[in-house]
């Protein structure tokens, strides 16, 4: 029996080290895309243990449809990331600034 | 009866009408015949109602025409209200006007403004019968400010010349600033007395009588008497009193015939008429009636000194003009307001005379002005002579001239007044009542005696002037020499002008002089032993001696007395004070104005400041738009983190 | 602390350590490897809590397929792997410190009283008998088919955009181009040729 309180700390901090990791990480686009999974894993956590403690089958087909969604953003984010190493040679986000005011 | 007032009004308005704007299809001629119809109808019907109303004794006509416009409980209406004191001032009007459209086709024969010229003096006509025959507060200043754009266009009326221009502009802006006054009053009578109607007002106004407004903090005024200054305001810019005078000696500019419709007999007797009929209003109030009196006396006496030392014909009538509107208002001021009335259309008539004359030795002299140029003029023009002998003797009071019997009247009330100062007040009409004697002999002397002093060309071609000008001297004449020995009793001391004006028993100095009154022959008689005689006497004596028997003395006299002739000739200086102060002074604020408050201001600061603000703004906000990813992700992480942060603290 | 308390902390723990890892490493592919530690313990806490089939989907789909894309993508890349450290300055610390922040605030949304958490009834353990499966299936083909059938359209979706992404062509290859084969006017194709009648001999 675990208590929610900790199942939700628990998805709260993974979410924080993916928000940090998306900060903090400048040089690599790769390690960007991964927080970004990590942040759907702690949301799926999240759903989960909601869930299970409300009895509620809804939440795990919620996660069921996330984890469909992120395979098909991760395909097409490494496919943009494919074409953006092909034209610009780098894959260090403080290169990629075109968009700048 | 109805009718005949209405059409006493429109008859004008559709001459001027027709001549103004269907000038091509009337032609020159058709013009002023359509015109003089126009206001011969007017005369007509004037007549009418007159011996209607004064000698059939019919009681006064007071009614709406047409109500113009209802605003709560404000009804704006052109109404007519005939009794004694507008049939008169009705017949005054009508009848000189006529005598100038007459004139007029011999003055403008050869101008090119000739139907623009009848069409505005018909307007004219029209706008001051609207002033006399209204009910109300309304229609009164919708003729006040008439008469005055007319006048305007009027003296402009040779717009092409820089002087006329100026004059016109200055006669309106002095006007406007009397005007001005005058709506504040009429704002008062409607505030306290809830009514723009006369005969509303007037019955209200016992009631009103002990109201008080706090016109500063800390200090109450009588409702009545402020209304009544603001009231006599409006006159002093309408008649040309001290200190809004400055403009009746420029509007000399326009062409004689309006000098003398507009700045004789007329539109400046509009204030003199205003005060009249508000006598109900004035009664009540000492304090206004002693502010009257003095602006008129003070009128009265220095601008009669400045006729002394003027050199252009008209400029000596102007300031004579000034100086009998100054005896008028005296005698409002005394309460004698059947004798400012009288003096009203005695000196209409032979000012309008007197002006006339002066138009008619103009046209013979080729439109030469000074008078210096002029002399032994009465062999040339006998009739024109004739006619200014009789207008002077009638100006200076001469016994038995319409203007002695007047201006006498107007001196015995001042005397038997108690007002505070009346006696100051005497003494200066009396004053004036020599200088008076003294300008208008030398305007006498200089041009139809003495050594004739005009070039050869101008003295060959020298002779009177067609009858279209001559005719209406005559007539003018006749009233100015016998209108005063049929009028002066019923006027004076009679039930003339019954309820049209109201007196107070307390200020009752022509009951005074009526119980004294020895009769008018009596009176006739013994105005050759009364001191207006002998000063009048001496003033022809002085000038006699200094322009016929000593010509070279003035101005040896100027020379010794150079000061006072300075101060004189510059007119105690008011137009150089109003130039700076109020031309100059408005000038200046436009100036500032525009200078810092529409470039610095508006278009400086407001407008491109805001534009400069937004690029500014702009060029410090782009710098988030870094390009850079992780920078936007950080930028929503903050904003969940304010969110959070409310959510949590400050709507817990 | 029961059995499966001490299981789940050793679980979270290992899940904790693991996302750090992710996120500081040097090189990619390491930090790849890392991140499917991260899914396998998370998995297993998923397993703790009754929720098997979507344990394992987990480990097949995300671990066995989306994992070993990014694998391929990074062993693809031409890294040059020195050049990607220089420089680890002082964002790092704002980071840092704005995310525990923002642990510290949602810790505080949990455990606020209004939250309502503490009075839900306690979860119901299942019978020996419970398929997650079963359950899962029952539901998902029933209420909520038509999300099911969105969710294909998006795998579709992200298929022909992955491709139409980064596909390149070789010159050499013949293919169809159907748009200029629709464009073309018979000015391009057909030449009429005057010829004069051959006259039979």
């Amino acid at each position: 029996m675990i208590d929610i309180t900790h199942l939700l700390i628990l998805g709260a901090v993974m979410f924080c080290i993916s928000m940090a990791g998306i900060f903090i990480n400048r040089k690599n686009v790769i390690i960007l895309l991964m927080s970004i999974e990590l942040m759907l894993l702690s949301v799926n956590l999240n759903f989960v243990a909601f869930s299970y403690h409300l009895g509620d089958l809804a939440g795990q087909v919620f996660v069921f449809f996330i984890l469909t969604v992120a395979a098909a953003e991760a395909a097409i984010g490494l496919a943009i990331l494919v074409v953006v190493f092909r034209t610009r040679q780098t894959i260090n986000v403080a290169e990629l600034d075109t968009m700048k005011g | 009866m109805y009718s005949i007032y209405l059409w006493t009004v429109l008859a004008p308005l559709i001459g001027a009408i027709a001549a103004g704007l269907f000038g091509r299809v009337t032609g020159r001629a058709g013009a002023h015949w359509v015109t003089i119809i126009g206001v011969a109808i007017a005369t007509v019907l004037s007549f009418l109602a007159y011996k209607h109303v004064v000698v059939d004794g019919a009681p006064a006509f007071n009614g709406t025409v047409y109500v113009w416009g209802i605003v709560g409980d404000l009804r704006l209406e052109v109404g007519f209200l005939i009794d004694e004191l507008s049939a008169t001032m009705m017949l005054v009007v009508t009848f000189v006007s006529l005598m100038i459209h007459i004139y007029t086709i011999g003055y403008m024969a050869e101008d090119p403004g000739y139907q623009r010229f009848f069409s505005y003096i018909s307007l004219f006509t029209f706008a001051m019968l609207m002033l006399v025959m209204s009910n109300n507060f309304f229609q009164l200043f919708f003729g006040w400010e008439a008469v005055g754009v007319v006048s305007y266009l009027l003296i402009g009326f040779w717009y092409q010349r820089e002087s006329a221009i100026f004059a016109n502009l200055k006669a309106f802006l002095v006007n406007r600033v009397g005007d001005f006054g005058f709506l504040l009053g009429i704002a008062a009578v409607l505030m306290y007395f809830d009514s723009l109607d006369y005969a509303t007002v007037f019955e209200r106004a016992p009631a009103v009588l002990g109201a008080t407004i706090e016109v500063l903090p800390g200090s109450e005024w009588s409702v009545m008497t402020l209304t009544c200054i603001l009231l006599f305001i409006g006159a002093m810019g309408k008649s040309a009193q001290f200190p809004l005078h400055v403009w009746l000696p420029d509007s000399m500019e326009g062409p004689t015939p309006i000098s003398a419709l507009i700045h004789a007999a007329t539109m400046v007797t509009a204030g003199i008429f205003m005060v009249a009929r508000m006598s109900p209003l004035f009664e009540l109030s000492d304090t206004a009636l002693s502010v009257v009196m003095w602006i008129g006396a003070i009128t009265c006496l220095f601008m009669g000194l400045l006729g002394l030392v003027q050199n252009d014909i008209k400029r000596v009538i102007a300031y004579s003009t000034l100086s009998q509107l100054g005896y008028m208002t005296v005698a409002l001021g005394v309460s004698a307001y059947a004798a400012g009335i009288f003096h009203l259309g005695t000196h209409a008539f032979f000012k309008a005379l007197l002006f006339l004359a002066a138009g008619s030795v103009i046209i013979a002299m080729h439109h030469e002005q000074d008078m210096r140029k002029m002399g032994g003029l009465w062999k040339y023009m006998p009739i024109t002579w004739v006619t200014s002998v009789i207008g002077t003797l009638a100006l200076v009071g001469f016994p038995g001239f319409s203007g002695f019997f007047s201006k006498d009247a107007i001196i015995e009330a001042t005397h038997l007044s108690d007002l505070p100062g009346s006696g100051v007040v005497y003494l200066m009409v009396l004053g004036s009542v020599l200088i008076t004697s003294l300008y208008s002999f030398r305007l006498m002397f200089l041009v139809f005696h003495g050594r004739e002093r005009m070039d050869e060309h101008t003295r060959e071609h020298l002779h009177e002037t067609p009858a279209v000008v001559t005719v209406p001297l005559m007539v003018l004449a006749i009233p100015s020499a016998i209108i005063g020995w049929i009028f002066v009793e019923p006027v004076l001391f009679g039930d003339y002008f019954g309820s049209a004006i109201f007196v107070d028993p307390d200020h009752d100095v022509l009951a005074k002089m009526g119980a004294m009154w020895p009769g008018t022959m009596q009176f006739f008689l013994g105005g050759f032993l009364h001191s207006p005689f002998f000063l009048m006497v001496l003033g022809l004596a002085i000038a006699w001696y200094l322009y016929i028997k000593r010509p070279d003395l003035p101005d040896r006299l100027v020379g010794r007395t150079q000061i006072v002739y300075d101060i004189l000739v510059r007119k105690y200086g008011f137009d150089e004070l109003y130039q700076f102060l109020f031309a100059g002074g408005a000038k200046e604020l436009g100036g500032a104005l525009w200078r810092y408050g529409d470039e610095t201001i508006i278009d400086g600061l407001v407008v491109n400041g805001s534009a400069r603000a937004v690029g500014w703004f702009a060029g410090v906000a782009r710098r988030i738009q870094s390009g850079f990813l992780y920078d936007y992700a950080f930028a929503m992480i903050i904003g969940l983190l304010v969110l959070m942060s409310l959510g949590l603290f400050v709507y817990a | 602390m029961t059995f499966i308390q001490f299981l789940f902390i050793f679980f979270a723990v290992i899940l904790v350590a693991a996302a750090m890892r992710v996120i500081t490493v040097r090189n990619p592919v390491h930090a790849a490897l890392y991140l499917v530690l991260a899914f396998f313990s998370m998995a297993c806490i998923w397993l703790l809590l009754e929720e098997e089939f979507l344990a394992i989907v987990l480990v097949l789909v995300y671990v066995g397929a989306v994992m070993v894309l990014f694998l391929f993508v990074v062993m693809m890349l031409d890294i040059n792997i020195a050049r990607l450290r220089a420089g680890f300055i002082q964002y790092v610390w704002v980071g840092v410190g704005v995310a525990l922040l923002i642990v510290v605030q949602l810790y505080l949304v949990f455990t606020a009283t209004s939250s309502g958490l503490a009075d839900a009834a306690p979860p119901v353990a299942h019978g020996a008998g419970y398929s997650n499966t079963e359950a899962l299936g029952l539901i998902l083909y029933t209420d909520y088919v038509y999300p099911f059938e969105i969710a294909a359209a998006v795998l579709l979706v992200a298929i022909v955009a992955a491709i139409a992404l980064t596909m390149r062509r070789r010159p050499d290859t013949k293919h169809q181009r159907p748009s200029e084969q629709v464009a073309v006017r018979r000015a391009d194709r057909i030449r009429i040729v005057k010829m004069p009648a051959e006259k039979k001999q």
